[in-house]
């Protein structure tokens, strides 16, 4: 009797342990040499570059395939990429591009200019044979190009409709990568499970909520990547993420939350931060209520303290927003621009001047969504901000979809200001879509609080015509102080994407576009 | 039986339907469409058609349940259109997961849950009973994400006994040691809210059976307590305790959206709570319908087991 039960718990014992030991053997296995294991915050939707939209799919395919251009490293300007030359026309309605010569796919096809005509007709074109391969949600960055033709193989050329100066910019945007035309017409619809590009790793496997691994292509045209592979694995959850992170399992994270970057310090990990084309503000309803009058949208700019929401809410993982443009957009970016102070007493005198104290705003927040950062922390803190100066500031709460569902179509009737966010690759997109009068919701646009200055819409038309980039930076900054003196907006943040890296990666940076490029990253 | 078991099929059928009515119309309801959550903050009303035109999403709300509901009679659950695949394909290997995950935990609740409640009922107000009270008090107690999260703290990035997350290691062997050592952590925590309710539910059924004539008797005619408690009077106790259990497999099919989120477990819990966040209407409804088919089988299962138990239940 007492034996025998000496004997179960024995067994017992032996048994637990021996789990312990099979999991403990497992876990420390250590990741390979040349083997990059970079942790995602989502599975992919897709691994074709014409039917995603999430950055998320974009930092697998900049590494799979290639664009006639791409950005420099390090900057937002366009060199050459599958093109090695280009020529505009005059009038600004003709790009005509030289292809580089013996570019493979990886699935042995050539690069070639009918390769090029097919990737954009199968976007645009309704009766192309593959156009079924579909949804295209953003074909419509090329909605300007009218045809492509063929002027012989190692020769492209787009007609636009208009001219339309942020094309080259566009083509370097994800929604530009080149295809693999057979692979489409191999695969269909599930080309996105089987890309085939020319870029600096092939696609090897898969594995759905796992991992999807590429491995270098020793052809390839720009020098063969120093990685031999690189896996990609979906960690939906921040907290699990960074968990990964600190024990080994991840080589490389994206996207770190602000509270968990305290736990990188030391010499295990290194920190990595980019400011990218992102600006984070709250429209201001500039049709009806308190911020009709320009003086109290100005004292909005100078009640609210970006400082202390950059600082303590994004714990510096953002940058304060001067205007309505990134400085990442170096080129056309106003330097002279000065962020509105923290000047609680100057709100305060504005609204005395206009009458409007003790106003009751309504304020739309979001819970989370695209580059919104940490919304609900942040619109507390602007809410306490605009109370200290006198505003009554009610705040509606709502789950992201609702949230554009609610914004989108203009704040008339229901709001006098709402959280937003945009990531562009143009400096044109953000002004174009949501400054001009042209661009109020009723006529399809994003200007939800009904902005409209003749000044700014002249100015805008205008650089969006010229091909000059001087040019169109003159532009650009012109807008810019206007608007910012205006005040559309509260200019609110420009955000810092950030990264983290074990001690065995080396010679990894972030790319101003948000995307990541890894042909020159190591791991040792 | 056989006519029992026929039975219960057919009324499952209007159950099903009705689920597929519910969450059909849940995902019409709700705020914010499938092309809105595609194309975010790019969503201008003229882009939002067009690509609703092209997800098929323009047609009537009834005309667009009845094309759903006949290709899912000849088992066409449609394409997701956030993963890109057929809905049953990521359903199936999904569930595969869960169904690993749940099933795990739901052996380890069962036979934790039981013994411990029949401890305690054998040993009524002693130390064991007491200590088994508060631990199981304890376990129902602790929300399972945060338990989950500093699981993974101390055993996976402290101690580094177990992976952090995930089904499978990234490289190396698909084998069955490197699959429990990612199960462990996932199916503890799992199983300690269950465990929990099972094993207070097993203490008060076994307290019941243990107070009536047969058990007397048994003692009476000297068989020996351990046996009386283990074959004579748990027997009898299954018969209440395996309901319970039925409804607890629910439970733990239901906890598993946490765990499977907090732990990265590729199963259809975290399938759909990703679903729903892109409005991928497809996908939601074609993985509730076969959960809740999948459940609706297991009870019928549970209600077999009793009636085999207990012949008083007619059948």
């Amino acid at each position: 009797m007492k034996h025998s039960e000496m004997t179960r718990r024995t067994l017992l014992a032996v048994t637990t342990a021996a789990a312990l030991g099979l999991g403990a053997a497992a876990a420390q296995a250590q990741s390979p040499e040349n083997v990059l294991i970079v942790g995602q915050i989502a599975e992919p939707k897709a691994l074709d570059p014409a039917a995603v939209t999430a950055v998320n799919d974009f930092r697998i395919l900049m590494n799979v395939f290639d664009g006639l251009v791409r950005y420099k490293d390090g900057t937002l300007e366009v060199e050459q990429a599958l093109a090695t030359d280009w020529t505009i026309s005059d009038d600004g309605t003709v790009y005509t591009f030289a292809l580089r010569n013996g570019v493979k796919f990886h699935d042995g096809s050539d690069f070639n200019a009918e390769a090029v005509k097919f990737n954009f007709d199968r976007m645009l074109d309704e009766n192309h044979p593959y156009h079924d391969t579909g949804p295209f949600p953003l074909a419509f960055f090329f909605s300007a190009v009218n045809s492509v033709e063929v002027i012989d193989p190692m020769t492209v050329q787009f007609t636009l409709n208009a001219p339309y100066a942020p094309f080259l910019s566009n083509l370097a945007y994800p929604t530009g990568l080149i295809v693999s035309p057979a692979s489409v017409e191999t695969h269909g619809s599930d080309v996105g499970r089987n890309p085939s590009g020319t870029g600096a790793f092939t696609f090897v496997e898969w594995r759905s909520n796992e991992a999807v691994v590429i491995e270098a292509n020793p052809d390839y045209w720009d020098g063969a990547p120093e990685l031999q592979a690189v896996v990609f694995r979906p960690i939906t959850d921040a907290n699990t993420r960074t968990a990964e992170m600190l024990a080994g399992g991840i080589d490389l994270m994206v996207e770190v939350p602000p509270v968990s970057l305290s736990e990188f310090q030391g010499d295990a990990f290194k920190i990595h931060e980019q400011a990218g084309p992102h600006v984070w503000f709250l429209i201001l309803n500039a049709k009806e209520g308190p911020f009709a009058d320009v003086r109290i949208r100005q004292a909005a700019n100078y009640a609210i303290n970006k400082e202390a929401i950059v600082n303590d809410v994004l714990e510096g993982t953002a940058a304060v927003a001067a205007g309505p443009t990134p400085p990442a957009f170096a080129w056309a970016y106003n330097e002279s621009l000065e962020p509105y102070p923290y000047d609680p007493d100057k709100a305060r005198s504005l609204i005395a001047e206009a009458g409007s104290e003790g106003a009751e705003l309504t304020f739309f927040v979001t819970e989370g969504g695209s580059g919104m950062l940490d919304p609900v922390a942040m619109g507390t803190a602007i809410q306490a901000d605009l109370e200290a100066v006198g505003f009554e500031v009610a705040i509606e709460t709502y789950e992201w979809n609702t949230f554009l569902g609610e914004v989108n179509p203009g704040l008339e009737g229901k709001a006098d200001m709402a959280e937003m966010a945009w990531m562009t690759n143009d400096p044109d997109t953000l002004p174009f879509l949501a400054l001009r009068t042209e661009a109020w919701p009723d006529k399809g646009g994003f200007n939800s609080g009904y902005y409209s200055n003749p000044e700014v819409d002249k100015l805008l038309e205008a650089a969006r015509v010229s091909t000059d980039q001087s040019e169109r930076a003159r532009l650009y900054q012109e807008m810019q102080t206007i608007v910012h003196e205006d005040a559309p907006w509260v200019f609110v943040a420009n955000w810092k994407q950030n990264a983290v890296t074990s001690d065995r990666v080396g010679n990894f940076s972030l790319q101003p576009s948000f995307f990541l490029l890894l042909d020159e990253v190591t791991k040792n | 039986m056989a006519g029992y078991i026929l039975k219960r099929l057919v009324s499952a059928i209007p159950v099903l339907v009705g689920i597929s009515i519910i969450v059909f119309l849940i995902m019409a309801m709700i705020p914010g469409d499938p092309a809105m959550a595609i194309l975010g903050s790019y969503a201008t009303p003229e882009n939002v058609e067009k690509l609703n035109r092209d997800l098929g999403l323009d047609k009537p709300l009834v005309q667009r349940y009845f094309i759903w509901l006949g290709n899912l009679l000849v088992g066409d659950f449609g394409r997701s259109f956030s993963l890109n695949r057929a809905v049953l394909h990521e359903v199936l290997e999904r569930f595969n997961a869960t169904l690993v995950l749940a099933g795990t935990s739901f052996v380890i609740c069962s036979v934790l849950g039981v013994a411990a409640g029949t401890v305690s009922a054998a040993r009524q107000f002693g130390l064991a009973d007491k200590a088994i009270t508060f631990a199981v008090l304890l376990g129902i107690s602790i929300p399972s994400f945060f338990l989950g999260m500093m699981m993974i703290l101390v055993f996976a990035v402290n101690l580094r006994w177990f992976p952090v997350s995930g089904m499978w290691p990234i490289y190396g062997a698909r084998d069955l040691p490197s699959l429990v050592s990612h199960l462990t952590l996932p199916a503890m925590v799992l199983a300690l809210v269950a465990t929990g309710v099972i094993a207070r539910l097993s203490r008060s059924a076994m307290l019941e059976v243990l107070r009536q004539d047969f058990i007397r008797t048994a003692r009476a005619k000297g068989v020996h307590e351990r046996s009386v408690i283990w074959r004579h009077a748990l027997r009898a106790a299954m018969v209440s305790i395996i309901p319970v259990l039925g409804v607890q497999a629910g439970f733990v099919l239901s906890g598993a959206v946490y765990v499977e989120i907090v732990f990265q477990w590729p199963g259809v819990g975290r399938m759909l709570v990703d679903a729903i966040l892109k409005r991928d209407i497809l996908l939601v409804q074609g993985g509730v319908v076969f959960v809740a088919a999948c459940y609706v089988l297991f009870n019928l299962l549970v209600d077999v087991a009793q009636s085999l138990l207990d012949p008083r239940i007619k059948t």
